[in-house]
Order: structure tokens, then sequence, then C-alpha cells
């Protein structure tokens, strides 16, 4: 307890004196996962209006996402539901905002509504209101209708949610509608699978038959490159979401695994064997046209771009020994090495470009290998801080739209599963049970 | 009318002529004094005469002139055979006695203990398949953590290989692989340099190029599943498959 109360001061201290030495410091250092000033934020449950039969069930799958959705922000500290006030409002006229902005609620913000089914559509209403603001108390008032099913009502929560936290979250948009993409055995051999950011709705995509790797989500949502193994080598394969089928992209000779798209959707970066009989880092047209070698390194792979400028790229290269993490410019030049010791592999580039996430054995030493965990550095001080800890192999982490959050693999429930955690090291949660789940990649949007 | 008379004639003719000739036969041929009664013979013989514990040979005998005929004292047809079935070097005795004597044989079943499987291995047989040949000849090379460069038995293996692959013209695929605990994609690239290895020395053993295709699979196709140094140790490895 203690030790991870000593990281959380550690991992706060790092990233409020990022903005402190970085004049430039994005927003989200300062408004997402500083901690230092949380906003109170109170959810009574969403009242019914109606009597229809599914309106129970329906209201229950709302009120639980759109409080886990906001919990899950990082930028409200939700007051406990044991403090409201007895009757809770269902629409404005209800509203008595004292009792909510005073103590023991003292609530700077209320979010409230109610919800109704009829005639098979469901009809939600919610309101924001600012509980110290008695003149002006309303931030949002939303209205949402769909057709009633759980999903619907989970899909409003989730919009309800990013309205709330886009307008109190310093205007980045929410992630509650965001879906993350991994590698699941459930089906019997490794294949892509989709589920929410929350990992609800988890499906599977790819019918590949053999081992599929590596998902990657395009900027646009449409497409899915992955590795997939062949009759004879790795080829780079594409599954569009559109069609809901694999569709043709180009064969390259030798082996070819662990794509990468720049964040305008123009460009795949990937590694291949093609021109040594090493992998490589290569970068082609998003048709997969135009490839060509970026780096000349033995044994390079996981190439990830510079989200914000698509100027450079991030890989693994074990050209010294042991893996370790170089960036490069977009054209192959300027090759800085950014680790120097231990194993670091599965470099993530944050939305914001400045810091990148990445997964270190970082004192590899015979006999103690196994304990990798996700790690944040910040790229142009080559700061670092530890986000994981003590908890088996974790990899592969992968950021969130909003850059407050990161999915990883562990193995720390006994199986590998994936698992999401707020950039601050806090809320960690586990998403996948069932199978063996790895390689989580997050939606750009 | 005139055929029943000549028939009848004829019949009566040929009964006479019948009863001359038996009488003048017993006038001329008075019967011999009986021989004296003949020496019984025997023969016994044992195939195979000498075998190993728990199989059995035939007796085989024939007698003549024999009206009691015992072997070991068991009385038997006068020729005929029987599967007998030793434990331990035997003589057989055949007795034939008759009106002229009696008349004994012998024969002996030798029969030798039997032997003790031995621990030296048989000598295989030779391949029948090029398949069986290439998976005597061509065996999978192990590495250590982290490494992709041959250990001094991988060299010779592979050398060694060379010859054979050169010889019999085979197209080989090399299949790189690595233990469970480094990551799933550097592991892919890793088990790229582990093939390599092994096709840039069996080149240098004289191998074509174009004989020679690598993959890699990374941690995907353990051969073990634990998680312990001698599980990891025989994943890290190479495995050679003949293309046909």
């Amino acid at each position: 307890m203690l030790r991870r109360t000593k990281t959380h001061v550690a991992i706060l201290c790092f990233l409020l004196w990022l903005p402190l030495t970085r004049v430039m410091a994005q927003d989200w250092i300062k408004t997402g996962t500083n901690r230092g000033a949380p906003i109170r934020l109170a959810v009574p449950d969403f009242k019914p209006t109606g009597t229809d039969a599914q309106n129970d069930p329906l209201l229950s799958v709302f009120n639980q996402t759109l409080w886990s959705d906001l919990d899950n922000a990082g930028i409200f500290e939700m007051v406990a539901k044991s403090f409201y006030p007895l009757q809770s409002p269902s629409t404005p006229n209800e509203m008595k905002l004292d009792a909510w902005g005073n103590p023991p609620v003292n609530a700077a913000m209320v979010a409230f509504g109610n919800l109704g089914v009829a005639a098979g559509k469901v009809d939600v209403q919610g309101w924001l209101y600012d509980a110290k603001n008695p003149s002006f108390p309303q931030v949002l008032g939303k209205q949402y209708k769909e057709d009633a099913t759980p999903d619907n009502a989970r899909l409003i929560a989730h919009r309800f949610a990013d309205e709330i936290i886009f307008r109190l979250g310093g205007g980045i948009p929410g992630i509650a509608e965001s879906r993350i993409y991994f590698v699941s055995n459930r089906s019997g051999n490794k294949e892509i699978w989709s589920m929410d950011y929350d990992g609800a709705n988890q499906k599977q995509l790819t019918k590949h038959g053999d081992i599929a790797l590596s998902p990657r989500i395009s900027p646009d949502g449409s497409r899915l490159a992955f590795s997939g193994l062949t009759k004879d080598s790795w080829q780079i394969m594409m599954f569009s979401l559109d069609l809901g089928r694999t569709v043709a992209f180009p064969r390259n000779s030798g082996d070819n695994f662990s794509p990468a798209w720049s964040s305008d959707g123009a460009k795949i970066a990937f590694s291949s064997t093609m021109h040594s009989g090493l992998s490589e880092i290569f970068i082609a047209d998003a048709s997969g046209a135009g490839a060509r070698r970026l780096s000349t390194g033995k044994g390079d792979v996981s190439p990830v771009f510079n989200p914000k400028t698509n100027g450079q790229i991030a890989w693994v290269s074990g050209r010294t020994g042991l893996p370790q993490i170089y960036v490069m410019d977009a054209d192959g030049s300027n090759v800085q090495r950014m680790t120097d010791q231990g194993y670091a592999v599965s470099p993530a580039w944050s939305p914001n470009g400045l810091l990148l996430a990445f997964a270190w054995v970082r004192n590899y030493g015979p006999g103690i290998l196994g304990g990798a965990d996700i790690y944040l550095m910040d790229i142009a001080s080559r700061q670092i801080v530890q986000l994981t800890h003590d908890g088996g192999r974790n990899d592969f982490p992968s950021w969130s739209p909003d850059g407050r959050h990161i999915v990883f693999q562990s193995n720390r429930s006994g199986t590998e599963q994936v698992w999401s955690v707020l950039a601050d090291g806090t809320h960690l949660t586990q998403l996948t049970r069932q199978g063996r789940n790895s390689q989580p990649n997050w939606s750009f949007k | 009318m005139n055929n029943s008379k000549s028939i009848r004639i004829f019949v009566l003719g040929v009964l006479f002529l019948l009863m001359v000739a038996s009488g003048c036969k017993k006038k001329e041929n008075p019967p011999p004094p009986p021989p004296p009664p003949k020496a019984p013979t025997a023969t016994l013989s044992a195939n195979p005469s000498s075998i190993q514990a728990g199989q059995s040979a035939t007796l085989t005998w024939s007698t003549e002139n024999a009206t009691d005929v015992a072997l070991d004292g068991n009385k038997v047809d006068p020729s005929g055979s029987q599967t007998v079935s030793p434990a331990q070097t035997t003589t057989y005795h055949l007795t034939a006695k008759g009106a002229g004597g009696t008349q004994e044989a012998t024969a002996q079943v030798s029969v030798a203990p039997k032997p003790t499987p031995t621990p030296t291995p048989a000598p295989t047989p030779p391949p029948i398949t090029d398949e069986q040949l290439f998976a005597q000849m061509v065996k999978d090379i192990y590495f250590d953590y982290d490494k992709a460069e041959l250990r001094p038995d991988a060299q010779q293996a592979l050398a060694q290989a060379a010859q054979i692959i050169k010889q019999k013209g085979w197209r080989v695929q090399i299949e790189g692989n690595a233990d469970e605990r480094g990551s799933t994609e550097y592991n892919l690239a890793l088990g790229e340099r582990r093939a390599d290895s092994a096709k840039q020395a069996l080149i240098q053993g004289g191998v074509s190029p174009d004989a020679l295709k690598t993959i890699s699979y990374g941690k995907e196709k353990p051969v073990c599943n634990e998680s312990n140094e001698d599980c990891w140790q025989r994943n890290r490895r190479d495995h050679f498959t003949l293309l046909h």
C-alpha cells in the first residue's frame, strides 16, 4: 500500500512537472491525468417515466454505464450516492440546487434525467447542472431516442457521458464510444476480436482460420490491419469493418508483420524480411503499394507513428543485443536510441505526440526475467515513470484517443488478459476474462 | 428268335471255358509254403531338429511290418506325425513290434535356451521415404536465450545436414522459434534471425540459397507448454521441414 502510494506520488509529480518544464505541454496533462483538481460530480440514478416492461432493465443498464463512463474518465471525483438527498430530480423543475451544491453532497456538477420506453423506443432526457451557479445552472440538456435495446441504452449512456466529459474535460472528446481491438484464442485459434472501451460487447471479427496477430485499426475506424499466418508466410492482411470480411491487400515476399497506421490514414509501416531475410521496418501507402525500407537493423519490429506529426516512427530493434526502443524520422534518417538497458519492446505513441508508453524489463539479468511492466517516457526529456507494478508480465500498451487511458495485456490474473488503467496508474480494470486475450489496440476516436 | 438262341450258346461256352481254365490252374500251381514273417522297420525324424525354448518341432515316423507301434510308450499309428514342444533337449523313442521282431528308432530335438532380450538397439531399418531420411539427418537445433548465434553443436549438425540436403537436392523450410517469455512481436523478429543463422550455415555448407526458405513462428508454435528452463530451451529452436 505504501509502495503504491509512493508510486502515485511519483507519477503525480512527474505529470505535474511536465507542464512546468514544457511551456507547450498539452491540455490533457493538465486537465486529464492531473488529479490535483478533479471536479466533484454527482450522478443520481435516472428515473423511469414509463411503465413498459423494458423500462427497468434498460434503465439499469443505462445508469450503470453512465456512472462507469464518468468514473472511468479520470477527471471527476464521483460523489458517493449515500450522500445524495432522498428526492433526486428527473427533470429540471424537480431540481433543488441547494441540496446538491451544499454539504454533505457539495457537488460542483450534477447529471440527472429520465428514461422511458414506449412503442419499442427508448427515450432519454439528460441534463448537466452547475450546482454552484443558481442563476444559470444548466450546462447541458440532451435528448436521445433509439430502438429499445440494451445495446442502445448503453450507447445513449456513452454519448451523454462523452458530452459531459467533452464539456468539463477541457474540450477533449470522451472515449465512451471508442473501441478496443485485440487477439483472442477463444474460438480455438488466435483471431481478432473487438469490444467497447469498457469491455462490453465482445465479438469476433476475423475468421482467418490460422494465427492472427497485431490488430491495428485505421484512423477512420473502417479497416483493420493485422498479421496473418498463411500457408507459407506471415502477411499483412486487411479486414473491412464495413464489409465484415477480409479484403485484398498486396502480399510481399518473406514474412511481413506488426503493421501500424499513420494518423492521417495515408501510410502503413510494418516489419518485413523481404529485403534481407531479417526483419526490417518498411513504409508503404495505405493500399500496400510502394513499400520501401526505412531501417537496416537485425530484428526490427513493432513500428508506430508519432500520431501528432506522422514525421517520426518509434520501433524496436535487437541490433545491439536485447531489444531496445528507437526513434527515427519517417524517411529513415536521424535514428535515436531511446532506452539504454533491459528488455524494452512494444512502443505506443501518445495522441499528443509527447509520450511513449512501452513494455520494459528494466533490470534484465539471469533469473529475474518475467516482470515486464508498462512505463511512460517523456520523449523530449527522456524522463521515465513506471505505470504498472508487480503484476506479472505486462505488454502491448495502447493509448485511448483522449490520452488519459492505456489498455495493455497482463498475465497478473494467471492468464493473459486485457486490462485498462488511467495514465496516472489508477482505475486498473480487467476488461476480458474468457480465453486468452492479448495485443489490445485502442481506436483513434 | 434267332438272336436269343445264339446268345444262350455264347454264354454257356464262356462258362465252360472258365470252368476248364480254373481247373487247369489249380492243378498246375500248388500253394507255396507261407513265407517267414518279415522283420519290422521303423524310421523317426524330427523337423527341425533344434529349436529355441517355446518353439515346437514336428516328429514324423513310418514303420513297416509292425503290429504294435509306440512312441515313448504311447501307442500310435504305424505311420504318422506329431507336434512336440519340449522345454529341454529330448530324445524320442519309436518302438515298432511285429511278428518278425522289434525295431527301434530315435530322434533328438535339441532345445536352446530362450535368448534374453539384448539391450543393444536393433539397427534401425534403412529409411524408406525421403521424409524419414530427412527427419534422421536434419534435426532441430537449439539456441541460448534471446540469441540467434549458432552453438558449436548446431554448427556441426548443420554442416552434416548440408551434405545430405545437397546430395538429395532437397528444398528445405527453416522455421525459427522462441520461448514464451519474450514479447510476441519481437519474438517473431528473433525467430527470423534464428532461421537465418541456420540458412547461412547451410549455404556455407554448399546448399543453394534457392533451396532454402525461412519463416518465423515466434512463440506461436511451442513444442512444450510449461514455464521452466527445460521447456523454454526446447522451444528456442530451429525446426526443419522438407518442402515438395
